[in-house]
């Protein structure tokens, strides 16, 4: 098992090292003089001259690559060119925010559509099932950024149960935990409405397979009760095939998030992102990208041994 | 026996005009299939036929009538600029689907080809073209999509090729897939064996087996790039203004949504969540048809 972990860690690496080299490039397709494109218009002599150095740009493109990922590698991603501060301080402060609405939602809504799926395949060509799988399809085809607004208007402004934005409340001089709980419910319910659909419709026919096999009908012969065969005999086996998905949905769950943290002016990684956008801050640009590459594979990572432990099937080799 | 090659033309010639039988007939069969041909087809007709019948500009701004409800001059009100919103969605509707539908087809031909280099070159090739495209994926596309926004700005058509850049990922994964199934079959080795060459091969032995898997892949692309392109001007990039975009258009409604401006929230996010659902109803209906496997 540890042998197992230690290889796929191993085979993360080179992924890794790809992510770089991608942001790397991404820098570089732009047109132009890189260090006038780099600053845009945060040009000054100084900077200019700290660019040129920082990065090595008088050396040949793959030296300049390699200096900068023995920066990076040390945790020196530079300076915002905006905010004038480390770029990796920025990044750890947005980082948890949106962690805490990608992992609360992509969990909440993995338990949930492993429950609905599978009550919608025990109860399969019902009118419920019917109905729901139309409205699965309907939030399935949503737009998170719609839905996000919708929930705006009607749950912060029109009946103001929740807060329209932010994380905490900003004139309260003692934020709780419990004033943090409320900021995050609205982020986390467009997030979870969106996924929730996608993986609901991928369990119920995981579901009604497994319900047709030998094992469901020896679980029921030998008297388990229509719950137990449900959600321990066959819950068991088809709930496999939604593991793998987790760690395949993170990327998804992160954009998503983008659109959430933007409506919810919540200040995550996708914000951190689309400020820097704008203002064309590239050291920014270019650490998120790599931290966002190192949440993916390591949610793959993740994923996959967990997949090892759940499934015995699975031999480590 | 020696079998004449230009015999085996022959005889495949003669099989393909019956290679799926009954495909339009099982298209037609599911209801949920009709509905999206319906819909989709009405919303084309909304955005490219309506402008032709509701004459009036998308880009003129009435600057008495900003933020007005919808009055018997402008059915679905106006924008914070006086910009009648019903021109608006058709316009809208117009560059959507223009850009969605080529972007889909962009990365479908891109995807293809890589899919099938990468398959059958194996090996190395194989192992590097794939991790390139698993490395890419690891960055959640609409980051990149939002900074090759950012730095090129890009028109009508460069948009396409952007939005295209991240779309043809899953494409060449679905081929390449398919190429390391079908590569070992017989028919592809008496291909082989009589002679074919590799081009043979690929375009009239590998691609009509795994044809109705991409064209699957592609439709409901088709749904993505649209989506991806709202998402970009909603996020207040895309297209530069005063083109407009039914994502533009949504944010333009969020700066007003305490004022209660509900004609900028709900028609445009509707028209969005209308191609969403008549796009993957038609391409759920080919993959039924087509009995491709999952994406």
């Amino acid at each position: 098992m540890l042998k197992y972990v230690i290889r796929r860690i191993l085979e993360a690496i080179p992924t890794l090292l790809g992510v770089t080299i991608i942001s790397f490039i991404l820098i570089h397709i732009v047109p132009g003089n890189p260090v006038r494109v780099l600053l845009g218009h945060h040009y000054t002599a100084e900077r200019a001259a700290a660019l040129s150095r920082s990065l090595g740009l008088n050396k040949p493109v793959w030296e300049q690559y390699f200096i900068w990922l023995g920066h990076i590698l040390v945790g020196n991603f530079g300076y915002s060119y905006v905010y004038n501060k480390p770029v990796v301080q920025m990044i750890l402060q947005a980082l948890p925010h949106t962690l805490a609405i990608v992992v609360v939602a992509v969990l909440a809504a993995h338990l949930f559509a492993v429950f609905l799926g599978s009550v919608q395949a025990y109860f399969q060509d019902t009118v419920f099932d019917q109905v729901v799988t139309v409205i699965n399809y309907f939030l399935y085809s949503m737009p998170s950024f719609w839905l996000g607004l919708l929930l705006v208007i009607f749950f912060a402004i029109d009946i103001r149960w929740f807060p329209s934005g932010q994380i905490i409340n900003v004139n309260d001089p003692h934020p709780g935990f419990l004033d943090w709980l409320h900021h995050l419910i609205l982020p986390v319910a467009s997030l979870f409405l969106i996924s929730v659909a996608g993986w609901a419709r991928y369990m119920r026919s995981s579901m009604r397979e497994a319900l047709l096999q030998d094992y469901v009908r020896t679980a029921r012969m030998k008297g388990a009760k229509e719950f137990r065969v449900v959600f321990v005999h066959a819950l068991r086996n088809s709930v496999l095939p939604l593991v793998t998905m987790l760690g395949l949905s993170l990327p998804g769950m992160v954009a998503g998030a983008l659109f959430v943290e933007e409506i919810f002016n919540y200040p995550g990684m996708g914000l951190l992102y689309w400020n820097s956008i704008t203002n064309l801050d590239y050291p920014i640009i270019m650490a998120v990208t790599v931290f966002l590459g190192i949440v993916t594979v390591l949610g793959n990572l993740l994923a996959d041994i967990l997949y090892g432990i759940i499934d015995p099937r699975i031999r480590y080799r | 026996m020696i079998i004449n090659p230009s015999f085996m033309e022959e005889m495949h010639i003669e099989g393909q005009t019956d290679i799926r039988p009954g495909f339009m007939k099982r298209f037609w069969r599911a209801r949920t299939t009709k509905l999206g041909v319906v819909l989709l087809a009405a919303l084309v007709l909304f955005s490219f036929v309506g402008p032709l019948i509701y004459r009036h500009s998308a880009t003129l701004p009435h600057v008495l009538n900003t933020v007005s409800g919808p009055t018997a001059k402008f059915p679905m009100g106006t924008d914070s600029l006086g910009h009648n919103v019903l021109s608006q969605l058709m316009v809208g509707g117009q560059s959507s689907l223009e850009v969605g539908f080529a972007s889909a087809l962009v990365s479908m031909i891109f995807g293809t080809i890589y899919g099938m280099v990468a398959g059958i070159a194996g090996g190395w090739t194989d192992t590097v073209m794939m991790r390139i495209v698993d490395i890419i994926l690891a960055i959640p596309s609409i980051f990149i999509l939002l900074f090759l926004n950012a730095v090129f700005k890009p028109n009508l058509l460069l948009m396409i090729f952007v939005l295209a850049s991240t779309a043809w990922l899953g494409v060449s994964r679905l081929v390449r897939a398919e190429v390391l199934s079908i590569k070992n079959m017989l028919y592809v080795e008496a291909a082989n064996a009589l002679g074919a060459n590799i081009w043979r091969v690929m375009a009239r032995y590998m691609l009509p087996n795994f044809l109705g898997t991409v064209v699957v892949a592609s439709t409901l692309g088709i749904a993505d790039s649209i989506l991806a392109m709202a998402g970009l001007s909603f996020l207040g990039l895309g297209l530069p203004p005063p083109a407009p975009n039914w994502g533009g258009m949504l944010a333009d409604g969020m700066n007003y949504m305490f004022q209660n401006a509900w004609w900028l929230v709900y028609p445009a996010g509707l028209c969005i969540l209308l191609s969403q659902v008549s796009i993957n109803l038609v391409g759920d209906g080919l993959r039924d048809a087509l009995e491709t496997r999952e994406r």
